[in-house]
């Protein structure tokens, strides 16, 4: 037993100190300092939003200027988006679905690692951007022709315009890593309709990203060419179209949008399962919704420019269409309140931010909903009713989950406890804050207050609603610093963490907290949906069935099927490597050079094509790519 | 109560904005009154759901149950009937909404218009032009809009710059302006009265002060308004205005803006030959005062910072002078 | 509770590499020809929006000459008869083949590049005088980018087929590197028909 497990320690561990830091090819260790990092990003773009609430609390107020408020909304957004959303969900799943589908690591570590690198690198510079006066002033939408170098002079937008590229291509490498996992890396036994409800939201998100995340590469390039080597995508003069850069986007940014809600639909799945006590209700008609809301998310984008002057019908159309992805978000909320009506349900905090993903999301599911009548659109598009749609479904749809599931897999994460009561007070902290917020602006929008305005004039009414909302992002800033104290705290002294502190169903709780390098000391064999409840006899289960054969003296896995999950072959895992950072910085110089001049794309390829040869390159040191002798 | 009686003022704050001047909670025009109805079915029905949802919530976590078993309940056939029922009534629901949204959606469309007006948005102000089949009944104005009530206005938009929108919300649903594009909105006003719109799509540094001054009057109303703007400038009278006049005339002033009758003839900045019958200043960024006015020409930055009028350096005297005048175009 | 593990069988015996679907590095390659394709899909979707908006397609040269692009076309179609065979190889893992079918479709792939540098030179509108003639040259460089990839990336397998010893991770690689140079093949058959031909059969 204990021969096995040294060596499995020895081929899975990672290099001491900070070059076991900078090499490490471990998922989990990767995951975590993403979610970390997401993070970060969260409270910066929070604390931008708390300046424009301040100088929007007051009509007519001067505490900043235009120019400032312009590049405090578009960082906010950009970085909510781009820096913190799509990678704080693709970290965690990045985490959680290796272990959930019982193997030992993701199907391209060292991708993984430089996917993170790359996404760093990409925030840090927009970031230093900001600070340098040089950030983004269009919005995170960059509507062209405002962002053209016409209108938007400078480097401004052409930084912007290639962070996207950067966190495209870090979102497109994990997505392709989720996919690879989850169809050939699952524990024998694990069929398709054994797979758990968060790893199928992560499986369809990550071919969500796949197919939209190249609609805004190619609308941010097309901007690129247009401002730096004079391509005339978008100039109308030329046969260019200023609406081409609308429809490239919002191909994107539909789906973007359920990119980032469609894992929040996971983890709401896997919390309100454990915390039922009973298997979610229709199991089968949940992933078909989560399917068919990733299809019809591709069916939308055009309700984002129902003001540009399309043809009518066309419009009704989307109309329509974008009214029936309710159906499958409805059907989940049944699924979930029938699961819990029928379970044995308790509390803890997990649930607690369940509850209000309830209250919120539906909320803003419904205004989502008024906004897909093309008529109330036109009233309410481009003010902060839309704000408040948003934020409803973003932040109680995404965020509350998030926050819910951090509960919950906190202490499989780092083997301790995150403290509960602090959780309690923060969940009603953020919840009260949260709708103190938002809900004016509803009646903002409603009231005729456009979006984007860096000060509004007295004696529209706007003043109270305005003034209310600022105090509550005070509230909601006040919250996350209890989260933040209560992370920290808990790192350091939490309670420690059991294996499966909750009582849950799946894999993931099958090992200890946090798990070893490798996972799981022998590979798992499932036979239900619920490996860790109940066994075909009906008794809770106090084994777990494995296979022996995959080796220990080097970093080996199992492939299985991608429908039934039969073993197919064992299949070697890369050790850890420096070649990942080198390539991701190869590839900063590449991108942040060809901003200042077009030839950096050829100069700046030698060195990353150097670096990834490099990287692929079989080397002596590669102990676990050596084949069997 | 206390807290009731101290929530009684902000509600009635509340109600009066919900009526103000740019508020699309009171519809004075056809197209918005459509379009409020549809908001009010969906409110209703939105609401209903939502507290039904709460509802149902509220009871699965509170009901009285007997002990459930891990498995075997996923098979309840009441609930896979309750399931299926909800998909047919939200279907039904939303069924329900396309049809209203398409059936106003086709009441903003169309209609034959008594009027034509074309807007084109440039940032940060609105050009005006009062369209005729007869060239000399032709005008130009600027960050105003007079309607004659009870007749149908197709108000065609262009732009001259990026994305603008146009959104007067008492009156219609917006739509942008959009450059190589012409968009329209038709606007059927059935109450007199005085309404704001504001530019509704980012268009850059002072995109917050890109405001709209509409009036909607009866048709004689309008009628004498119209006539007014169609004759040339006003001749300034008192010594200071002419001086004015000549100094507008001669310095940048005329380089960009147009009065008509006068040698003035820049397209550049708004036209001004009725400046001084206007409600507002700098497309709603100053009320139309004197003192304003005089604040707008000394340091045209300071209200609208990153606003395309650059401040010409003046004496004090020649400053005034050029208010004067301008003061006199009505 | 502590869970007790329970051995349910061996897999000791199984190969330690596989072909096609079942594996890690064909579902990647896979991933990355769906976004790939997805570009192509859309950079076409924008040739065409931007058609519907002009009178005159090309709006203001003649449709590109058709010369160079069909030799190209034809050239590297005609690389799919090496490619069908070395990737044949690959499975069965034969080492000799696979070591000159590479080398044989690294000098084809250099070979075609050349062409398609031809092809470009040809071109009869610059990418910064029209929106049509900005979508052409994107059409064309974002399939020459991954020409370009996928010629090194055999450069460097053909390298390692010569110098290293080859397991069967690395037939794996090279059948994954076969399927994607289909990829490269059959994206331009389609690219060739809407630029050349979109123009001549309206």
């Amino acid at each position: 037993m204990s021969a096995r497990v040294d060596l499995l320690e020895r081929s899975w561990a990672d290099r001491p100190g900070f070059i076991g830091w900078v090499t490490t090819v471990d998922h989990k260790r990767v995951a975590r300092r993403y979610i970390a990092t997401a993070l970060v990003f969260f409270v910066l773009a929070g604390v931008l939003a708390l300046v424009m609430r301040t100088q929007l609390g007051m009509s007519e107020n001067r505490l900043i200027g235009p120019d400032q408020y312009n590049q405090m909304f578009s960082m906010h957004g950009s970085a909510m988006m781009f820096l913190f959303a799509v990678p704080i969900m693709e970290a965690v799943a990045v985490y959680v679905v290796p272990l959930m589908v019982g193997t030992r690591n993701i199907s391209f570590p060292r991708l993984n690692a430089f996917s993170y690198w790359i996404y760093l690198f990409g925030g840090v510079m927009i970031f230093i951007a900001f600070v340098l006066d040089i950030g983004p002033e269009a919005g995170w939408t960059g509507y062209v022709p405002l962002s053209s170098s016409d209108f938007s002079p400078g480097k401004r937008t052409d930084f912007w315009a290639q962070m996207i590229t950067f966190t495209e291509v870090a979102a497109l490498c994990v997505a392709v890593e989720i996919v690879a996992t989850v169809m050939t890396m699952r524990a024998p036994g694990m069929t398709l309709s054994r797979i758990p409800l968060f790893v199928w939201s992560m499986l369809v998100t990550s071919f969500m990203v796949i197919f939209a995340m190249p609609a805004v590469m190619l609308a941010s390039s097309f901007l690129i060419t247009d401002r730096l080597v004079g391509t005339q995508f978008y100039n109308a003069a030329e046969g260019g179209d200023p609406l081409l850069w609308q429809h490239l986007f919002w191909f994107f940014g539909h789906p973007e949008v359920y990119i980032i809600f469609m894992p929040a639909l996971g983890m709401i799945s896997s919390i309100v399962e454990t915390f039922s006590r009973r298997p979610i209700f229709a199991y089968t008609p949940m992933v078909m919704a989560l399917v068919a809301t990733g299809f019809l998310a591709f069916g939308l984008w055009v309700h984002h420019m129902f003001a540009t002057g399309l043809p009518p019908m066309g419009n009704s159309f989307y109309t329509a269409a974008s009214m029936m992805i309710a159906v499958p978000s409805g059907l989940q909320i049944f699924c979930w309140i029938a699961t819990i009506a029928t379970g044995r349900p308790r509390f803890a905090v997990p649930m607690l931010f369940v509850m209000g993903f309830f209250a919120l999301f539906v909320l803003g599911g419904l205004t989502g909903v008024m906004l897909a009548s093309v008529p109330l659109d036109l009233q309410v598009h481009d003010t902060y009713f839309v704000v408040a749609h948003f934020h409803y479904v973003l932040i109680g749809g995404a965020v509350f989950p998030l926050m819910g599931a951090l509960y919950f897999w906190f202490p499989k994460m780092t083997g301790r406890m995150l403290g509960e009561t602090l959780g309690r007070w923060q969940f009603w902290l953020f919840f009260i804050g949260f709708n103190v917020t938002f809900f004016p602006m509803h009646l903002l929008g409603l009231m005729g207050m456009p979006r984007r305005v860096y000060t509004y004039q007295a004696g529209l009414g706007w003043d109270l609603p305005n003034l209310v909302a600022t105090l509550g992002s005070y509230l909601m800033a006040i919250s996350v610093l209890v989260l933040v104290f209560n992370l920290w705290r808990s790192v350091r002294r939490g309670e420690p963490a059991p294996d499966d502190p909750w009582g849950a169903p799946d894999l993931l709780w099958a090992t200890t907290s946090p798990p070893p390098s490798y996972n799981f000391e022998r590979m798992p064999v499932v036979t239900g949906r619920h490996p860790l409840w109940v066994n075909a006899d009906g008794d809770p289960r106090i084994d777990l069935p494995v296979l022996d054969g995959v080796r220990d003296d080097r970093r080996e896995v199992l492939l299985s099927t991608p429908v039934d999950a039969i073993p197919v072959c064992r299949w070697a895992l890369p050790d850890p490597s420096i070649w990942p950072l080198w390539s991701a910085l190869a590839l900063t110089v590449l991108f942040v050079w060809s901003i200042f001049d077009q030839w950096g794309v050829v100069w700046g390829a030698i060195p990353a094509a150097i670096t990834f040869t490099i990287w692929f390159w079989p080397k002596r040191s590669d102990v676990s790519l050596r084949s069997d002798e | 109560m206390k807290p009731m009686r101290a929530l009684l003022p902000v509600f009635a704050m509340l109600l009066a904005a919900c009526g103000g001047v740019q508020s699309s909670l009171a519809p004075a025009a056809d197209q918005s009154k459509a379009i409020d109805h549809v908001w009010q079915v969906m409110v209703w029905a939105c609401s209903t759901i939502y507290l039904f949802t709460l509802g149902a919530l509220a009871w699965a976590i509170w009901r009285r149950r007997a002990i459930a078993t891990r498995e075997g309940v996923s098979r309840d056939p009441m609930l896979s009937r309750a399931l299926f029922a909800w998909v047919v009534l939200v279907v039904g629901l939303l069924t329900w909404f396309v049809a209203i949204s398409f059936l106003a959606d086709r009441r903003l469309h169309g209609g034959t218009p008594d009027l034509e007006v074309r807007i084109t948005a440039k940032q940060w102000w609105w050009q005006v032009e009062y369209l005729s089949p007869e060239p000399a009944r032709q005008f130009i104005t600027a960050n105003e809009l007079r309607l004659p009530r009870d007749r149908t206005a197709r108000i065609e938009l262009r732009s001259g710059d990026v994305i603008h929108s146009f959104w007067v919300p008492s009156l219609s649903g917006k739509e942008d302006l959009i450059p190589g594009y012409t968009n329209a909105v038709f606007i059927t006003p059935r109450r007199d009265g005085s309404f704001r719109g504001q530019c509704a799509e980012f268009c850059g540094l002072q995109h917050a002060h890109m405001a709209l001054d509409v009036q909607v009057t009866d048709e004689a109303t309008f009628r004498s308004w119209v006539s007014q703007q169609l004759r040339p400038a006003s001749s300034p009278v008192t010594a200071s205005a002419l001086r004015g006049a000549e100094l507008f005339n001669t310095t940048a002033c005329a380089s960009c803006h147009t009065v008509r009758g006068t040698p003035a003839g820049g397209r550049v900045g708004p036209d001004l030959t009725h400046l001084a019958s206007r409600r507002t200043l700098a497309a709603g960024a100053l009320p139309m005062r004197r003192d304003d006015l005089s604040k707008w020409l000394d340091d045209p930055q300071h209200p609208k910072p990153g606003n395309l009028m650059p401040a010409v350096p003046l004496s004090p005297d020649d400053s005034n002078a050029i208010v004067d005048y301008l003061m006199g175009l009505k | 509770m502590k869970r007790q593990m329970q051995s349910v069988g061996d897999v000791a015996g199984l190969d330690d590499h596989a072909f096609g679907s079942g594996t890690i590095s064909w579902w990647g390659v896979t991933g990355f020809m769906l976004i790939e394709g997805m570009a192509f899909v859309l950079a076409i979707g924008t040739y065409y929006y931007l058609l519907h908006n002009e009178v005159q397609w090309p709006p203001s040269s003649d449709p590109p000459p058709l010369f160079w692009g069909t030799v190209f076309t034809v050239a590297l179609v005609a690389t799919e008869v090496p490619n069908f065979w070395i990737a044949r190889m690959a499975k069965a893992q034969r080492l000799q083949p696979v070591r000159w079918g590479l080398t044989l479709m690294t000098v084809l792939g250099v070979g075609v590049l050349v062409l398609r540098a031809v092809e470009m030179d040809a071109m009869n509108v610059r990418w910064d005088r029209t929106a049509y003639g900005s979508i052409v040259w994107t059409l064309i460089a974002l399939h020459t980018f991954h020409a370009i990839t996928d010629v090194f990336d055999s450069g460097v397998l053909t390298v390692l087929s010569w110098t290293k010893r080859m397991s069967g991770r690395k037939f794996s690689d090279v059948s994954d590197n076969a399927m994607y140079w289909h990829f490269i093949v059959w994206s331009w058959v389609g690219l060739y028909v809407v630029i050349y031909w979109t123009p001549r059969w309206l």
